[in-house]
């Protein structure tokens, strides 16, 4: 008889800590794709809030706390950290296994990214809670800020190796500049 | 020589370095160019072209003689400028294209060939015969010509690339950026100031000159240190912004490790910045004068001789001579008189010319000639008086200050001629939220750069909606800028213009006489204004030695475009972070590690790594490997991971009409817990891509793809159903890296399986082209029966979390059914025997009909592509079709790309039939099979066609068959 055992996207590969900069996995039990039906947002946002306190979110934010929901696209966002509960009025897509998230923390957090990802992350641009659909190095991400120096970034999981280089990588340069780094 | 008690870094530390290998000794704080000129240093390098003996022109990055090489194997870097590189301890340079010393270079023969070398020589010399152009003339002139070599291996150096987002871009840091920053910041906007050089401060650091009652230098650094200190200012030094493009984004090197010996981060690093506004300070070039040998080492910009006494501390010569047609060069008389050294004479052009203090003035005067190989000597001055000659070993040239523009043409700004100050200045709005200011702008006194400056500033502010911080400039020079057109001097000998690409006043006039009379076409018969720099040091005056040339005013030639960059970029640092590996992601399937364990060669698809077999021990080549895994699968039992397969699930009221919609046959009738295969075709009737889709609720599908084409689908798929059909109700989501699904594929699949399900399968309950839930151990999986080998088989999923248990699990099973993995070469041998496509087939520019899947394309429905594909010529029966191939002679190769012609045919492209699309040895056969196009091929089964690859030199006489070679009933596929 099989018994099967869980391998997470980025094991052994992370935690890392390279200069300021601290890289760890986030291991949600669940993410769920939600994606309304036509003219269901709102009854969607309800049935949310109702059963965990969150509504969907507006296009580039994230909403809740603990659970959290992160817009992914036009029309979609993802549940994370929570079962989904039954929303008749959506596509609901479990996708547990299909995101590889990695958290990056410290004081150089912005600094390394801005060495991968064009978006403005400057603090009164991108927010707490602010989300963006976007690339990391040549990589299609989902960018969240989830603190003053912490953000978290998802991408396939197929990618997790390619993007734990990336960061590492970009973290080593920022940290062996001989100058402040800029 | 050092000047005591002179310069910017007086007390720095000492620092040793070398160059040629020589030893030598500079201070901190110092360029390679003036730890040079310190030493007496004065030949560094030879011309590009004649190689004559050049020295140091210019105290900046449009340094065009003094370009060096430094570091040795991998980490080479040629064409480094002197004037830019500081100085570390222990920093070793070498001078370039000289042999066998700089000193002695035996190719300075070249300089005796030059009445034969001009403009035009290289076209009009070396065409016949035109073959031994490419084979002996462009070999040997560029191994004669050229400046530094890069070292033939792979960089091994480290480069990063990063983006930056301000309100405002201050572009260089001189009076007026210092100022525009200052302005820009206290009213509260967001700031970067990028500066060329390592130090801030621009030409107030290399004049003397008090600003607000301080030193130039002093009231700068108090500036810098109070822009330091404002969180919402990024100061960016040894930052070069060299482009303007799109949408306020500007591309900028940024020296990061150049200047240290021990460098542990990245040696440059590429920047875009994104800016709502920017504001160029870039402040202006000096223009040398062109007279005969005006290029010997000792021969410099009158402002680069200021710079190198003032910051640096470093008179370039023991007497001093400067030639000029402004009052402005007059201050390196006065500066060199300051710090007690010899001034021989100011040769002015201007008969007017006065003396600004206690030197002599040559009022009327030019510079007619120069004597000194390997240095000056002295030079020979006409004046209204006659003609003398004068003893120096330094000349100050100084033809006026050309505003550095270049940014403003990048996105073809047309510059504007400017006859108060003879040169070129900015035209307005040349770049979307670029102003200029300052010496960029044509403004040259001191207080009027601080001035505009601040203007520029608070112009910014205001359009940005912000309330602009007052400020008022500090006391500073406001000198007039006198100056009088003086371009060439006439005489005998080469007058220089374009030093770094060896072109004269001569060679300009006779791209006039030949016709290239367009500075367009002067400047490639010239070569004028290419390479490195650009022409920032030659541009203006080419341009009115061929407006005099021409007859024309310089206004109406017009000048050159500018384009990016600025100054060089490596290549290696524009695409950081892409050498090797970094060259695109990896995408890694669950089972990648487990597979590289078993020593599987990986083979990419797309960006995914798959295994192209599993060699065992004994096993010497691919195809031992490959055979034995194809025998395996067709008599016992074969695992293959086959997640990298594209899988989107589609979910909504409207599913079934969407499917109808972008396949070319019907899903809205397949019934729950089915699988169907799939035809998608592209709007213009050909094929896009095929898979199977299964549908799993009443609302509900999952859609495969091929691997390759996953991307490509999921964006037409997101096409269709916001742009073509927003009718529908329907959402749809990758899933693609959510499963690991596994291909369980032989006679023994079921016996494979059911040791990991739960619950067991039977063949009644789980027919082929079924689908369902499984448990594995508990976990939720989807089981599918389909096939891709035309064996009894199955693919089974479990969320990716699982994938590398299950693999394992599955091939230890497996073999020890007397099966095993097996990976991507027999998995292509058991499609092609059963006649599977992949994108070899469905390769853009075939067609159902073709494909032999014309009645897929149903008729009770639209779909994308179905009126396309009933177009007359897409339904020609002599098309090429799909067909199987195999040799005559059983030993007989056929290979993927070769050609079908007529076996009496001549085998050349008008007698062409088809080509094969895929082929392999099948073990199964014992022979070669080969799918294929064929002209009318449908009807042609059991026809001899030759195959002919003249690639591989290759001719086989083949058998046509149809495109089914294995079990055409399908029997064992439903076993």
């Amino acid at each position: 008889m099989a018994r099967l055992i869980e391998t997470s996207p980025c094991a052994g590969l992370l935690p890392r800590t390279i200069g300021a900069v601290d890289l760890s996995e986030v291991e949600p039990a669940q993410i769920t794709l939600i994606a309304p039906f036509k003219g269901q947002q709102a009854a969607v946002s309800d049935a949310l809030d109702a059963a965990l306190g969150l509504t969907f979110p507006a296009p580039n934010r994230a909403t809740g706390q603990g659970a959290r929901a992160v817009w992914s696209g036009a029309g979609q966002a993802l549940l994370i950290g929570s079962a989904c509960p039954a929303l008749p009025g959506a596509a609901c897509i479990d996708q547990s296994d299909a995101w590889a998230i990695v958290r990056i923390e410290g004081a150089d957090a912005a600094r390394v990214l801005a060495r991968l990802t064009p978006l403005d992350l400057r603090p009164e641009v991108f927010q707490q809670d602010h989300t963006a659909r976007s690339v990391l190095g040549q990589m299609p991400v989902s960018l969240t800020r989830v603190g003053r120096h912490a953000y978290e970034v998802m991408v396939m999981r197929s990618m997790a190796r390619t993007l734990v280089q990336e960061l590492t990588r970009a973290a080593q340069g920022v940290a062996d500049r001989i100058e402040p780094s800029i | 020589m050092r000047v005591p008690g002179k310069g910017l870094n007086a007390d720095a530390a000492p620092l040793r370095f070398r160059f040629d290998g020589q030893a030598y000794e500079g201070r901190a704080g110092d360029t390679l160019a003036s730890a040079l000129l310190a030493n007496d240093v004065r030949l560094v390098g030879r011309s590009f072209k004649y190689h004559r003996p050049r020295g140091i022109l210019t105290a900046g990055s449009e340094e065009p003689n003094a370009l060096v090489t430094l570091g040795e194997g991998a980490t080479q870097d040629p064409n480094i400028r002197a004037t830019t590189q500081e100085l570390y301890d222990g920093l070793a340079a070498r001078s370039q294209n000289a042999w066998p010393t700089l000193r002695h270079d035996a190719l300075a023969i070249n300089d005796l060939f030059a009445p034969f070398l001009g403009a035009g020589f290289y076209y009009k010399t070396f065409m016949w015969p035109k073959s031994f152009w490419e084979k002996l003339y462009e070999p040997v002139i560029r191994r004669a010509a050229g400046l530094g070599a890069l070292s033939g291996e792979a960089n091994s150096d480290s480069y990063e690339k990063a983006f930056a987002h301000c309100d405002v871009l201050v572009i260089g840091a001189g009076p007026a950026g210092i100022m525009a920053a200052l302005t820009a910041a206290r009213s509260g906007l967001d700031v970067i100031l990028a500066e060329e050089d390592s130090r801030m401060g621009g030409r107030l650091l290399a004049e003397v000159e008090e600003v607000d009652g301080q030193p130039g230098a002093v009231w700068t650094a108090a500036r810098v240190d109070e822009l330091r200190a404002m969180e919402n200012v990024r100061l960016m030094p040894r930052t070069t912004v060299t482009g303007a493009y799109d949408q306020g984004t500007y591309a900028a090197l940024e020296r990061v490790g150049h200047h240290v010996a021990e460098r542990t981060g990245p040696r440059e690093c590429f920047w875009r910045i994104v800016a709502q506004r920017a504001i160029l300070c870039a402040g202006a070039l000096e223009r040398p004068v062109a007279f005969p040998d005006n290029d010997r080492p000792g021969i410099m910009t009158a402002g680069a001789v200021r710079a190198y006494l003032n910051r640096w501390g470093v008179a370039p010569g023991q007497t001093l001579s400067i030639f000029a047609n402004n009052d402005d060069a007059h201050r390196t008389a006065l500066d060199f008189i300051e710090a007690g050294l010899e001034v021989a004479a100011v040769i002015d052009s201007r008969a007017d010319a006065q003396p600004l203090g206690d030197y002599r003035v040559i009022a009327g005067g030019t510079v007619t000639g120069t004597t000194g190989r390997h240095g000056l000597q002295g030079i020979r001055v006409a004046h209204p008086g006659g003609e003398e000659h004068l003893r120096t070993d330094c000349l100050a040239l100084s033809g006026g200050w050309n505003p550095t523009l270049h940014l403003t043409c990048h996105m073809n700004g047309r510059p504007r001629w400017d006859d108060d100050i003879l040169s070129f200045v900015p035209s307005e709005a040349a770049v979307p939220g670029l102003t200029v200011a300052g010496a960029a702008n044509g403004t040259f006194s001191t207080l009027a750069c601080l001035e505009e400056g601040i203007a520029a500033a608070q112009a910014v502010a205001r359009a940005l909606g912000t309330r602009p911080a007052r400020a008022e400039a500090p006391a500073a020079e406001d000198a007039p800028y006198r100056i009088a057109p003086l371009w060439h001097v006439p005489g005998k000998g080469r007058a220089w213009l374009d030093f770094q690409n060896d072109v004269t006043v001569k060679d300009v006039a006779q791209a006039a006489q030949e016709n290239f009379r367009s500075v367009e076409h002067m400047k490639r018969y010239t070569t004028q204004g290419m390479a490195p720099d650009q022409g920032k040091n030659s541009n203006v005056a080419a341009l009115a030695v061929l407006a005099d040339a021409t007859g024309r005013g310089i206004p109406e030639t017009g000048t050159t475009t500018f384009r990016p960059p600025y100054v060089p970029v490596a290549i290696a640092a524009m695409g950081a972070g892409g050498q090797g590996q970094g060259f695109a992601p990896h995408r890694l399937m669950t089972s990648d590690a487990a597979s590289r364990a078993r020593g599987a060669p990986m083979v990419e698809v797309g960006l995914w790594h798959r295994p192209s077999y599993f060699p065992r021990s004994g096993e010497e080549t691919w195809l031992e490997s490959c055979n034995r895994e194809v025998r395996m699968v067709r008599s016992t039992v074969g695992v293959c991971d086959v997640s990298t397969l594209g899988k989107i699930d589609i979910q909504g009221p409207d599913a079934g009409a969407f499917l109808d919609f972008v396949y070319c046959n019907t899903f809205s009738t397949l019934p729950e817990g089915r699988v169907r295969y799939g035809l998608m075709l592209r709007e213009d009737g050909h094929v896009m891509d095929d898979g199977t889709t299964a549908r799993l609720g009443p609302d509900h599908y999952l859609m495969t793809t091929t691997t390759t084409a996953a991307g490509q689908v999921m964006r037409h798929l997101t096409w269709v159903a916001q742009a073509l059909r927003p009718d529908l109700d329907v959402r749809f989501a990758s899933v693609t890296d959510q499963w690991a699904q596994f291909a369980v594929a032989g006679p023994k699949a079921r016996e494979l399986l059911n040791s990991v399900l739960d619950d067991p399968v039977s063949d009644a309950h789980w027919p082929f082209m079924s689908c369902g839930a499984v448990t594995v151990a508990g976990v939720p999986g989807r089981l599918f029966r389909i096939s891709f080998s035309g064996e009894h088989a199955y693919e089974l999923a479990v969320p990716a979390r699982f994938g590398a248990s299950l693999f394992g699990q599955l091939g230890a099973q497996a073999e020890a059914m007397g099966g095993g993995l097996y990976g991507l070469e027999a998995l292509n041998v058991l499609r092609i025997e059963k006649g599977f496509l992949t994108h070899a087939e469905m390769h853009g520019r075939s067609t159902a009909f073709d494909l032999g899947f014309d009645r897929m394309v149903s008729r009770k429905k639209d779909c994308i592509g179905a009126a396309a594909s009933r177009r007359e010529g897409l339904r020609d029966p002599e098309r090429e079709q799909l067909v199987g191939l195999k040799p005559v002679d059983p030993a007989g190769k056929i290979t993927a790309g070769a050609h079908l012609f007529a076996d009496s045919a001549e085998p050349v492209s008008p007698n062409g039939q088809g080509h094969v699309t895929s082929a392999y040895p099948s073990p199964t056969f014992g022979h070669d099979l080969g799918l294929g196009f064929l002209k009318g091929g449908r009807n042609r089964h059991g026809e001899r066609v030759m195959m002919v690859d003249h690639l591989r030199d290759l001719r086989t006489l083949c058998e046509v068959c149809a495109p089914v070679f294995y079990d055409p009933e399908g029997e064992r596929i439903r076993g």
